[in-house]
Formats: C-alpha cells, sequence, structure tokens
C-alpha cells in the first residue's frame, strides 16, 4: 500500500472519529440535563406538589397545584384558539397553496416560527393588555396560539402531503364533491399525523415563559379566572430558579422535571402513531 | 416518516450539482398538489375553500398586525432619540436617556460565541446520522436531537444556573485564564453570570435546530453524488467531503442562518445566565445583557412612556433582525429542500 494511500485512509478514519465525538458531545447535554431533573426533581414530586399552593417564602412544604392548573388553563385556551386556525391554514396550504397566495402564507407561517417569543410577547402585551388596561389569563391564551398557529399550519400541511394521491383521486373519481373528498376523505387519513403534531407543539408551547411574562403575569394564589393574572409553571420556575430559598429552588426542579415529563410523553406518543402509520426510514 | 419524496434520488450521474440548482420556491412545491379542475358550481366547494383561505390569510394579517404594534409602540423612541439610539451606550431609566448600543452588542456577540461552539457539533451529528450512523443508531439519535430542542427555554436556564455556571467556574474558566488571562477578552474577574455561560447555553440550545435542519438538507443530497465519488475511489470521508457537503452547502448555511435567528432571539435562559448589565465589556467573563433579556427584565418595570417606548424600538429592532436573518436562512434551505418545512419536527 503506497504511502498516499494510506495517508488518505488514515484522514478517512480520523475524521469519521472526529464525526463521531462532535455527534456524542453535541447529544451530552440532553443526557446531563435529563440526568439533573430527575435527581434534583424527583424526590420533590409527591401528592403536595400537585394539590397544595405555595406556602409562604422560606417555609417549607407546599405545592404548584396553582400553576398546574393555571397552566392547563392557558395552554387549553390558546389549543382552542390556535389549533383550529393552524389547521385550516394547512389544509389551504396543501389543497389550495401552489399559487402565489400560498407561496406566501408559507414563507410567513416559516417567518413567524422564528419570531422570537418575546415579541411576540410584547406584542399580545401591545394587542391585548394594553387596551383591555389588565392583565390577563386570555391575553396569555393569546400570545400562545400566536406561536402556534403558524407552527400547526405548517406541521398539518406536511401530513396531509404524506397522504398518497391515488385515494384523492379515487375519491373524486367516485363523485365525491372536493370539499368532502378533502375533509373526508384526505385529511381524515391524514388524522392521526395532525393530531399528533398538534399535540407535540402545544407540550411545546406549554413550556414558553416569555410570551407570558407582561400577559399571563403569574399569580401567587390560587385562580381561574381569565380576566385575571394567572400563574402558569414556565413562570413559576423563572421565578422560583433566581429566588433566594433552598425550597424554591426544590419546587423549580420538581416543576421543570414535570415540564420535561409532558413533552417527552408527547413525543413519544407522536413518533409512535405517524411510525405505526406511515413507517419509518 | 420524514423525507415522504426524494425527487433526486434516480437523476442520471452526468448532472452536477451547478446544474440542478435553484427553482424558484413557487415553483417547488407545485409538484405536491396537482392542478385538480374544480366543479366550477359547486357551492359547498367554494365556501370550503374560502373558509380555509380565511384561515389562511390571518397568518399574514397576524404578522403585519405585530409590525404595526411594534412599529408604533416605537415611533416616540424613535423621534426622540434618532438613529443615535443604536450606538449610543447610556441606558438611565432616571435620566430618561436610552441607547442600544450594549444591547445590540451583547446580543450579536453572544449569538456568534454560540455559533462558533454550535456549529461543529451541530455539523458533527448531522454528517454521523446521514453517512456514518449504522442504521438502527439512526432514528434513536435523531429523536435525541429532537427532545433536545424541546427542552423548555426556563428548563435550560434552571439547569444552566445550577449546574453549568458551577462546572464553567470549577473546570472551564481556571484554565482560560491560566492561558489567556493575559488577553482582553478573558480578563477581569469571573462572577458566574457572564457572556460565556450566556454563550454556552445558547450553544446547547441551538445545536439541534442547526442539526436537525442540516440532516435533512443532507438527506435531500442524491444518492449519486456519494456514489459517484466512491465509485471514482474516493474514501467515505472524501465522499463527504468533496461531493455531499458541497452540494448541500446552500443548504447548510441556510441552517447555520436558523440557529443564529433562534440565538438572537433566545430570551429566558439567557435572561438567567448572562448577567444583565448595559455594558460593553471584550471580556467574554464579565456580565452583558441582550435585547431580549433586556425587555424580559425591565418591560414590566417600564414606568414612563419613553421607557416602554424605548423597550418596543429595541423589540422592533431585534423582530427585523430576526425576520431577515430567517427569511434569507429559508430561501436558501428551500434551494436544496425544495419547499419543504425542513426540520419542522425539531422547529
Amino acid at each position: 500500500m503506497s504511502g498516499r494511500r494510506l495517508r488518505r485512509r488514515m484522514t478517512s478514519g480520523l475524521m469519521t472519529g472526529a464525526v463521531v465525538t462532535l455527534a456524542g458531545l453535541a447529544v451530552l447535554p440532553l443526557l446531563l440535563i435529563f440526568g439533573y431533573l430527575v435527581a434534583k426533581g424527583a424526590t420533590s414530586i409527591n401528592l403536595d406538589f400537585f394539590l397544595k399552593t405555595p406556602v409562604p417564602a422560606g417555609q417549607t412544604g407546599g405545592g404548584v397545584a396553582h400553576a398546574i392548573v393555571g397552566s392547563a388553563i392557558v395552554v387549553g385556551l390558546a389549543s382552542l384558539i390556535g389549533v383550529p386556525i393552524g389547521i385550516g391554514a394547512g389544509i389551504f396550504l396543501a389543497e389550495y397553496g401552489a399559487g402565489r397566495f400560498g407561496w406566501l402564507v408559507r414563507f410567513v407561517a416559516d417567518v413567524m416560527n422564528g419570531t422570537p417569543s418575546i415579541i411576540i410577547g410584547i406584542f399580545a402585551w401591545a394587542f391585548m393588555v394594553k387596551p383591555m388596561g389588565f392583565f390577563s389569563a386570555l391575553a396569555g391564551a393569546v400570545a400562545l396560539a400566536v406561536i402556534l398557529m403558524p407552527l400547526i399550519a405548517r406541521t398539518t400541511e406536511e401530513m396531509i402531503k404524506l397522504v398518497p394521491h391515488s385515494l384523492r383521486e379515487a375519491a373524486l373519481a367516485l363523485g365525491y364533491p372536493r370539499w368532502r373528498t378533502s375533509l373526508g376523505v384526505v385529511v381524515r387519513t391524514a388524522l392521526t399525523g395532525i393530531v399528533t403534531g398538534a399535540l407535540v407543539r402545544v407540550a411545546r408551547v406549554a413550556g414558553e415563559t416569555a410570551p407570558l411574562l407582561f400577559t399571563a403575569l403569574g399569580n401567587l394564589n390560587f385562580s381561574v379566572t381569565l380576566t385575571q393574572p394567572i400563574q402558569a409553571l414556565p413562570l413559576q420556575i423563572y421565578v422560583y430558579a433566581q429566588g433566594p430559598f433552598e425550597e424554591w429552588h426544590r419546587l423549580a426542579w420538581a416543576s421543570a422535571l414535570v415540564l420535561m415529563a409532558l413533552v417527552l410523553v408527547l413525543s413519544l406518543l407522536a413518533r409512535w402513531a405517524t411510525r405505526a402509520r406511515y413507517g419509518t426510514r | 416518516m420524514e423525507d415522504p419524496s426524494r425527487p433526486d434520488r434516480i437523476i442520471p450521474m452526468t448532472t452536477t450539482a451547478m446544474q440542478r440548482a435553484t427553482p424558484p420556491p413557487a415553483a417547488a412545491s407545485a409538484p405536491h398538489t396537482p392542478h385538480i379542475p374544480a366543479t366550477g358550481a359547486n357551492r359547498a366547494d367554494r365556501i370550503y375553500r374560502g373558509v380555509v383561505t380565511g384561515l389562511a390569510l390571518l397568518l399574514p394579517l397576524l404578522l403585519l398586525a405585530q409590525v404595526s404594534e411594534l412599529a408604533v409602540n416605537a415611533w416616540p423612541a424613535m423621534r426622540r432619540f434618532g438613529f443615535g439610539f443604536l450606538w449610543h451606550t447610556t441606558w438611565d431609566p432616571v435620566a430618561e436617556v436610552y441607547g442600544a448600543g450594549p444591547l445590540i452588542f451583547g446580543t450579536v456577540v453572544s449569538s456568534l460565541l454560540a455559533l462558533a461552539i454550535a456549529v461543529p457539533l451541530a455539523l458533527g451529528v448531522a454528517v454521523f446520522l446521514t453517512e456514518f450512523a449504522p442504521r438502527q443508531l439512526r432514528q434513536p439519535v435523531a429523536f435525541l436531537v429532537e427532545l433536545l430542542a424541546a427542552v423548555p427555554s426556563v428548563v435550560y436556564g434552571l439547569w444552566g444556573i445550577f449546574v453549568l455556571i458551577p462546572f464553567l467556574r470549577a473546570v472551564v474558566v481556571p484554565p482560560l485564564k491560566s492561558l489567556l488571562g493575559w488577553t482582553p477578552f478573558f480578563s477581569g474577574p469571573y462572577y458566574g453570570s457572564s457572556m460565556l455561560a450566556g454563550g454556552v447555553i445558547l450553544a446547547v440550545m441551538i445545536v439541534p435546530y442547526i442539526a436537525a435542519v442540516s440532516r435533512e438538507v443532507l438527506l435531500a443530497v442524491p444518492e449519486s453524488q456519494r456514489e459517484a465519488a466512491l465509485g471514482l475511489g474516493a474514501t467515505r470521508w472524501e465522499a463527504v467531503w468533496t461531493a455531499v457537503l458541497p452540494y448541500g452547502r446552500s443548504g447548510i448555511i441556510g441552517a447555520v442562518m436558523l440557529g443564529l435567528g433562534r440565538a438572537l432571539g433566545e430570551t429566558m435562559a439567557v435572561t438567567m445566565l448572562i448577567g444583565n448589565r448595559h455594558d460593553i465589556s471584550a471580556s467574554l467573563l464579565q456580565p452583558a445583557y441582550t435585547i431580549a433579556a433586556a425587555i424580559a427584565n425591565e418591560f414590566s418595570e417600564a414606568t414612563t412612556s419613553t421607557y416602554l417606548s424605548a423597550l418596543f424600538e429595541v423589540g422592533l429592532l431585534l423582530f427585523v433582525i430576526t425576520v431577515t436573518v430567517n427569511a434569507m436562512a429559508r430561501i436558501l434551505v428551500w434551494r436544496v429542500a425544495r419547499g419543504r418545512a425542513v426540520g419542522s419536527r425539531a422547529l
């Protein structure tokens, strides 16, 4: 074997090694974060954590029931607003989106997906809080819905485009009108994917903090009123992580673990649901 | 399920990357939706189309609303401070004088620092996943990277405060200081919250975005590119380096710019780690500030209308910068992977 050939082989081997090392390094933080979440959060997860509200600062005990309920309300409301609009826009993109307007909507959706969430936060403040005159759960929900819409539009479009054209053609050939073909055959076939995709997006949005800072604001007490400030898990983590009390840190880790578990379970579920249908590569 | 259509798979080997480049994005999405003639008079069809079109129209309207709300609220500050706002360094709510110099500096430097760390890692992941990984490993590792993008920002912040900062203090900073302490970049004491901590957490956060998008870009590179290089006797690395990466170049640059867009606008984790001081310092060990962090911290305590307006102005600035970066990135990525929502699972 000539020296040149040997050198080329060695370079190839070395670079392969480098690529593998880099890939390992990139995944390492995830393992570290999960490890710490479980190590520091798991011991604090008990019934009190889910059922009680905070005790006065400095004391031990208490839970984050108000934040869990608050998150559920804000995220639920955001989904009610954002998911239908997102799915509708997604159907438009997949069915009628070949023209110029479709290109514009697709481009706008992608641009909006890259908009910093803090910007959505001050937009929602100017749009909702300022005219209404008070912070509210409703404003927080609108902020999260603004984030959800373009994300769901794009996933819906992708899911619908996975449906084979033969299905659509068969339905049209049988004399189905276009809207029934679209809703009853194409969208229905893609429904599992659309729903799980939406669930994953909703789970991600549940972890957003910045859009809630100046809209839902946070609340120390248990509240379910839509026109009042409301607490949410991410806001709670933000405040507790920066606070001086050991007890707060403990609750912050536990809240983070709960939030992460939610995202993880939904991601796995989505992966499983879409895998069964379309197979994987 | 990703990448349902790889239309490029069976193109003839004679076609080069240059010839194959870039149809306009509008045309690119066409093959997905063949034109099916409308039945014309059907009212229900028209209503259906009208409804979904209306819903889709909401997205551009929302973007317009965002721009106008930001601009209207930023206008008083723009009029009062003019262009000097962009480089003046005083930020004094008491004297009502605002300059965004340190914020812009902090935003740009922290993002560039993050890119410098994240790009090699992310490209490592993408190349590993598409070129070198055994088949059984591809799905799980891709899923792990996807999860990294799913960790909420505030959780990164929490982890950063209690794990990353102590780690930097104990392990990374001492050798850095003894080696490079004489340069301005690592001078001064290290308190914990700093440009370095902010940049590192940003790097961890943007790796999955860059990796996911570049992976899809590399998957869109036709198999014939690899086969041609290997057929000419290239080693596996040479095939990647000379045939695969150059083919996906514009897409990879796009992926990096998407990461940059994320880093520029990332809020919570940076707010919790960067130190939040309106200061321009060459040293990475000193506290700094970013636009997003300043808004997050100061918006609710902005008591005067000028203060609020100044925050809206930096917000508008951040918006314009990220939209520009993202738009350019999208166009670059679309060139390689036509009109698909590339990396949409991670984003």
